[in-house]
């Protein structure tokens, strides 16, 4: 075991059984954070980067989908085989969540002190009293102004912003070695954006937490993260530090991306020109193509490429692609 | 040259009602005030965030709320107070392109139906006539004729936006009012939406009131761009001035609020503390003094009004250098 890996990915599939038949949401991912670092899963919808964060976290509704291989270890010990009372142990405690939609992952009824505080008590040996100083101590941490007064209101009262932040401190609130951060700031504006991805950045520094930040945004990549793994149709395509990803992306997918977002020119100093497009849409993930799945949207593609998928090799000092062109190009 | 969109001081309150006998006991000032024009071929773009009024503006200029006050000027014709019937022949000049592309269209239509539509509304096009031009209006947005028959549930997000933008070119309008675009759709699939836009502009001389909070989107695709802020604009001015000289500390923040896709970049952001205030109970003087990293006593007091700096630009604020 790499000695300073906190959560090791190997082999993970997902699939949902489904009446259009059998969708496969994440085939056979491997990777690892590292303690104390950002890592960003980057993708559009459907390339099943919601789904592994849902995996590692054991909340995959079953049925219809299911973790049909793999292992996904916390500091060694095998999530995957742990009974669902020891996983219950683990969630919110050594390793939480948050979501993108804090509006409907809060519960409406209760004030948002409670929802903190009950955490705490689930996972700690601590009175009422005390639970519910950690709930205000939390709430000031991340900065919600008059936090006592604010832990006795319920999710309605808060702001769009308010209520992420308190997500961020139920997620917070038992010290946990990782946190997965699903979309954190989507539903936000982007002046909101900047204050909560500003907030996560000091949070994480502070604690020490390793983060696995999953968005579909490069600009928040490569803002806040150390490292990047890029998905497409339920694989991981690309691995790389977040700076050699922008600067020689491998894969002809990552580099169409890169080409499609406009960048803001007037800050990034870069010549506004026609954005490059990516012919054609993301396949089916029930009706895979037997190779490569972004063969039929790329313009290197060959036989080889629609027969057989490509392996996961290393072309780069930490920078793995699978594509069977990427070394050809760029 | 006439433009084709001139909208003056634009109001529009909504009341609000509490109590048993629903009384009313508040406004909501979405649009307050709001002064801006469109020339021929040209995209404005409009920027702000959540609830800032832009798509209130939109709706307000196509008609499909009457505004409370202020004028609409479609080539040069005051639509904002006509009836219904006068108002037709304007609804030919302006077609309107929703944010998401799984609400606004007819799930029980086919694709070409909903984009003939309009034809068969305006008397324009029947029967064989009306299929050939939604024939050539399909190829025109990158879709296929033979898709015609198809229900909108057969088409992925980025081909139905196409849909809607098919729809809203079907009477040749002079002005889109595109009410965020993009912002349901993928990356790849925003880019190959982004450019269809801009090809249809250069190609057909179209107008755009584009609407969006996506900074990056509105640099790309506007002429013109116009920030607002609880109901009101504060700065507006042409891209490139806005983008690169910005005055008003709102439209400076916004622009450092941008994640910027270059990790080699390293930018302090100016981080705006607090929320949007509730345009129930807009703050009085400057409505952005609360948040404001510049403030000062009389910007509590004292609303500012949009100045000229330069040929073009202008901005509300006491404070703003430039």
């Amino acid at each position: 075991m790499n000695a300073d890996a906190i959560l090791e990915v190997e082999g993970l599939s997902t699939v949902f059984f489904t009446p259009s038949g059998l969708v496969r949401a994440v085939q056979d991912l491997s990777f690892t954070l590292r303690r104390g670092e950002v890592l960003a899963v980057v993708g559009e919808s459907g390339c099943g980067k919601s789904i592994t964060a849902l995996s590692l976290m054991r909340l995959v509704p079953t049925p219809p989908g299911r973790i049909v291989s793999g292992t996904v270890k916390l500091e060694g010990r095998d999530l995957l085989a742990i009974s669902e009372a020891e996983m219950r142990d683990v969630r919110g405690n050594a390793m939480s969540m948050i979501f993108q939609e804090p509006m409907t992952s809060l519960n409406p009824v209760l004030t948002i002190g409670a929802q903190i505080a009950e955490t705490v008590r689930l996972h700690r040996r601590v009175t009422r009293a005390q639970a519910w100083d950690r709930a205000v101590e939390m709430l000031r941490l991340v900065r919600i102004p008059e936090p006592a007064q604010r832990a006795r209101e319920y999710p309605h009262q808060l702001s769009g912003g308010m209520r992420q932040r308190a997500m961020i401190a139920i997620a917070l609130a038992c010290d946990p070695q990782v946190l997965i951060a699903d979309e954190p700031t989507t539903a936000l504006d982007v002046t909101i954006q900047a204050q909560i991805l500003d907030l996560i950045l000091q949070l994480q520094q502070q604690t020490g937490t390793s983060v696995l930040l999953i968005t579909h945004d490069l600009g928040v990549v490569a803002e806040t993260a150390q490292r990047v793994v890029v998905m497409y149709a339920g694989r991981k395509i690309e691995e790389a530090t977040v700076e050699d990803l922008f600067e020689f992306p491998l894969h002809p997918y990552t580099h169409g991306l890169l080409g499609s977002i406009p960048h803001l020119a007037a800050i990034s100093g870069a010549v506004a020109e026609r954005l490059q497009e990516i012919p054609g849409m993301v396949p089916a993930l029930s009706n895979l193509p037997p190779g490569c799945a972004f063969a039929a949207r790329c313009d290197r593609a060959d036989d080889r490429c629609r027969a057989d998928v490509p392996p996961l090799v290393e072309l780069r000092p930490d920078h793995i692609v699978a594509c069977w062109h990427a070394g050809a190009a760029s | 040259m006439i433009p084709v969109l001139q909208v003056e001081d634009l109001k529009k309150h909504y009341p609000v009602k509490s109590g048993f006998l629903r009384r009313t006991t508040g406004q909501v000032y979405a649009v307050d005030g709001v002064s801006f024009s469109i020339a021929p071929g040209q995209t404005l773009g409009l920027v702000g965030e959540s609830g800032c009024g832009k798509s209130t503006v939109a709706r307000a200029v196509m008609r499909l709320v009457a505004p409370t006050s202020g004028r609409v000027l479609v080539e040069g014709t005051d639509i904002a107070t006509l009836s219904k019937a006068e108002l037709r022949p304007y609804r030919r000049q302006m077609q309107m392109v929703f944010q998401d592309p799984f609400s606004s269209l007819n799930p029980r239509m086919s694709a070409g139906d909903i984009v003939g539509e309009p034809l068969l509304v305006h008397g324009v096009a029947t029967g064989a006539q009306a299929r050939a031009r939604v024939a050539a209006l399909f190829a025109q947005v990158g879709l296929r004729p033979a898709q015609m028959d198809n229900f909108p549930h057969q088409f992925s997000g980025g081909q139905r936006q196409r849909i809607s933008i098919a729809r809203a070119l079907a009477l040749n309008p002079r002005l889109i009012v595109a009410d965020e675009p993009v912002s349901a759709l993928d990356v790849s699939i925003q880019a190959q939406v982004i450019n269809l836009l801009m090809d249809l502009q250069r190609d057909q001389g179209l107008a755009y009131l584009f609407i969006a909070h996506d900074l990056a989107v509105v640099e790309h695709i506007a002429h013109h761009v116009a920030v607002m802020y609880l109901g009101r604009i504060v700065e507006i001015a042409d891209k490139v001035t806005l983008f690169r000289n910005p005055v008003h500390p709102y439209t400076r923040a916004l622009l450092s609020a941008v994640p910027v896709p270059n990790p080699k970049l390293k930018r302090k952001k100016q981080l705006l503390e607090g929320d949007v205030p509730s345009p129930m109970r807009p703050p009085p003087g400057c409505a952005f003094h609360t948040r404001c990293p510049i403030a000062v006593a009389r910007c509590s007091v004292d609303a500012p009004v949009l100045k000229e700096r330069d040929a073009g630009h202008l901005a509300a604020c006491h404070l703003a250098d430039g």
